[in-house]
């Protein structure tokens, strides 16, 4: 026998070999074709600012723990990368560096350690990052770089509104959707991601390719993307059905917006979500709902990230409400 | 769809290396040391004083109280000492040490005995004899059978269910078993079925144990209510709740029994022990174990005298290997890690597991990050997570609230989290400050 002692521990003794590390990394994975499509559409602009965010949310990370907490460091864990990348996939292509910094800041210093660091948070870091950036410099978060084929510079002046800006817009003018309907990218482009928009939410195809990764890799499971998809799909087809004139067909709003990036990897985030899957269903179809009444009545042409951070808060509501049922709290036993 | 429990569970590697190994016949042990503790419920009176000689089964502790049950000598030989030594526990335990006579005839007597298919007895003898012949459960519960057969009058059981799934990776004791013993078992399941009146009898077997379940089926071809079940594989499907559900789909109400539901669930092991108890007047002197570990030189099942040391059958399966750092009685799912080797085989002893250094690592624990696999895979429909907050923050009423007390211990949450948090480390210490607060409150 070797010099070591015999470890005594309770059981199980075995463990399987997933690790929160794994699960984060494997995140990161499924964000990889959504970024290429980025950098296809927006060229060095994507890279760009997908850079600074993912390097200073990593710097903020080592620094608070560092300095201000004193603890060890965990910027390797995977979390900071992705509240990065995630913040990066909501900001245009040519946001100023300094306000991907402070987004990063907010999103790190403010939404992530304020709460107690990893696991502690209530609200998804990269949202309130997001948000905080659109309602403190608006005019720059709604100026987006349209697609450009082949974009080798830093985005020019060419920019415009979103499809679901477009609509909103032409829809307060009194315009029909008919008439709306030539402004905006095709259905297909949109599928496709070959539209303006934030960096990493307008390829629906390689959002849901990611997004399917996470499901088959158990990072994640189909009740939340699902359910909320299908709410927004059917809200949307009410009013669309009721009024086709006045209202985008849920097409539209499934595929442009952060619809889909929001319903993969933003209200999924492991820990600001719910934790039984009845608890899913219900915050996935808030989110939904919120998301269609914000578009349609808000001041905003967009929701979703709004209606996520609104249903993080009832989170523990939910994990309250929604337990698992008990084994065996069935008052009458079934005896065939 | 195969059938199995809805709710929870997980699917470890299972690691089954010895289940094509037949199970051997242990050397005789130089001496044997007999805790009087091997079962749930109050612990047997010592019968015997030092020196006497004893025969192969003789009584050497008895039942103190309706759940207790006797303990029989698995050797003869002279009783040497009546002391307190560390067993499964980690506790001193109080023993019964009994040398071997090693040229007494009876100590090599074959047990390889026919088969003896006609019951003699009437269902009344039968139960007392389960009773006498210290029967307890071999799953490794060892809750004393006689208890678990005591029927009431408005009990209405419908249903026999045997336990041959095995659900604990690497263990193997049942499966071999089931293959050697497979007509003995069926004779105990009609000795059962006729001592207790009941009319249909299920066997549960898992998947990975296909040529188990095609022998059973074979020889219960033309078997009247005797039924064999493929379950899917699927931890801890073992459980006796669990496996009610799987069969049957009946729930044990929470708090409740088997017998709530119409249901006696007994492990194959305990079948093989009754039937041997009956036919032969066989008390519960040895038991199948499974002698396993990926760096040992040859992992084995066994036939093993209760009381032998763990010693004896590590030395029998070529020693323990340098990197041993772990040393684990039982399957690695609930087993108990004890300290050394000179820890007792009991009755409860399904097998000893040995795990190396490379594998013994228990890995930091991380911040919880919510991810709720606990939540998923716990078959009680419990929240380890929260349980661990709340036994750690100390809110002891808030966690009986939410059901502390029904979780089952199975360490499906402890095996999956990500972030490695010993979450039935505190769910088991939770439980057991609850337990004293309650005791002193009465």
């Amino acid at each position: 026998m070797s010099n070591q002692p015999i470890i005594i521990s309770a059981s199980p003794h075995v463990h399987s070999d997933r690790t929160s590390k794994k699960l984060m990394y494997d995140v990161v994975i499924a964000l990889i074709p959504a970024f290429l499509v980025s950098l296809y559409v927006f060229g060095i602009g994507a890279l760009i600012v997908t850079s600074v965010a993912v390097i200073s949310c990593l710097l903020f990370e080592f620094l608070i723990q560092k300095y201000l907490l004193k603890t060890t460091t965990t910027i390797s864990d995977g979390s900071a990368l992705i509240t990065g990348i995630l913040l990066a996939f909501n900001l245009p292509s040519n946001l100023p560096v300094w306000m991907i910094i402070v987004g990063s800041l907010v999103a790190i210093a403010v939404a992530k350690f304020s709460f107690g660091g990893l696991g502690f948070n209530v609200f998804n870091p990269a949202l309130v990052g997001r948000v905080f950036l659109l309602i403190s410099f608006p005019v720059q978060m709604t100026m987006w770089p349209t697609a450009v084929e082949n974009n080798t510079t830093i985005a020019d002046a060419v920019t415009g509104a979103t499809p679901l800006g477009i609509i909103k817009e032409g829809l307060m003018y009194g315009e029909t959707m008919t008439e709306i309907g030539s402004k905006i990218p095709s259905s297909i482009d949109l599928f496709l991601g070959i539209t303006g928009g934030s960096l990493g939410e307008m390829s629906a195809i390689a959002l849901i390719l990611g997004g399917l990764f996470l499901i088959i890799r158990k990072v994640i499971t189909w009740h939340i993307p699902v359910t909320m998809l299908v709410t927004i799909a059917v809200m949307t087809a009410i009013f669309w059905l009721l009024n086709p004139e006045k209202n985008a067909n849920p097409l539209i709003h499934l595929l442009s917006g952060g619809a889909i990036l929001g319903a993969f990897f933003m209200a999924t985030d492991l820990v600001t979500s719910p934790m039984t899957k009845k608890g899913m269903v219900i915050f996935a179809i808030s989110i939904g709902i919120l998301t269609v009444v914000i578009r349609k009545f808000g001041a905003y042409p967009e929701g979703v990230s709004f209606a996520i951070l609104i249903m993080n808060a009832f989170v523990p509501l939910i994990n309250k409400f929604f337990k698992p049922r008990r084994f065996g709290s069935r008052i009458k036993s079934k005896i065939v | 769809m195969q059938k199995t429990f809805p709710k929870g569970g997980i699917h470890p590697d299972e690691n089954k290396i010895t289940s094509a190994k037949a199970i051997k016949k242990l050397a005789l042990p130089k001496s044997v040391y007999v805790p009087i503790s091997q079962h749930i419920g109050v612990p047997s009176e010592i019968v015997v004083e030092r020196k006497v000689k004893v025969k192969i089964g003789d009584i050497i502790a008895k039942s103190s109280g309706f759940v207790s049950t006797n303990i029989h000598s698995p050797v003869a030989g002279t009783v040497t000492k009546l002391d307190k030594i560390v067993d499964s526990s980690g506790y001193k335990r109080q023993c019964i040490v009994i040398r071997t006579d090693v040229k007494d005839p009876s100590n090599f007597e074959e047990n390889d005995l026919p088969l003896k298919k006609e019951i003699e007895l009437s269902p009344k003898e039968i139960l007392k004899r389960i009773n006498d012949h210290g029967i307890v459960g071999l799953g490794g519960a060892t809750f004393p059978s006689h208890v678990k057969l005591n029927i009431k009058e408005d009990n209405k059981i419908d249903h026999l269910i045997i336990n041959g799934v095995e659900c604990e990776p690497y263990l193997t004791a049942d499966h071999r078993l089931m293959l050697e013993k497979a007509e003995e078992i069926l004779i105990g399941i009609k000795i059962l079925m006729y001592a207790t009146h009941i009319e249909s009898a299920i066997i549960g077997i898992e998947n990975n144990k296909k040529n188990a379940i095609k022998n059973f089926k074979k020889l219960t071809r033309n078997e009247r209510g005797i039924e064999i079940a493929a379950l899917r594989v699927k931890y801890p499907q073992g459980s006796e709740k669990q496996l009610i559900k799987s069969l049957l789909k009946r729930e044990v109400p929470k708090n409740g029994l088997p017998l709530d539901v119409g249901v006696i669930v007994q492990n194959v092991g305990t079948i093989y022990a009754i039937y041997e108890a009956i036919q032969y007047n066989k008390p519960l002197t040895e038991r199948v174990v499974t002698v396993t570990g990926k760096s040992l030189k040859d992992p084995s099942n066994f036939w093993v005298k209760i009381g032998t040391p763990v010693k004896d059958l590590i030395d029998e399966v070529g020693g323990l290997p340098e990197d041993t750092r772990k040393i684990v009685n039982g399957g690695p799912m609930m087993g108990k890690a004890i300290k050394n080797t000179d820890v007792p085989i009991t009755k409860g002893t399904s097998g000893i597991l040995v795990i190396s250094e490379e594998e013994a690592e228990r890995k930091k624990s991380k911040n919880c990050i919510r991810c709720g696999e606990c939540v998923f895979v716990c078959p009680m429909g419990l929240e380890p997570h929260l349980l661990m907050n709340l036994t750690e923050k100390r809110m002891y009423e808030k966690a009986v609230s939410e059901d502390i007390k029904t979780c089952i211990e199975c360490g499906s949450c402890s095996y999956v989290c990500p972030s490695h948090r010993p979450l039935l480390d505190y769910i088991r210490f939770g439980k057991s400050i609850i337990k004293k607060l309650e005791t002193n409150k009465n």
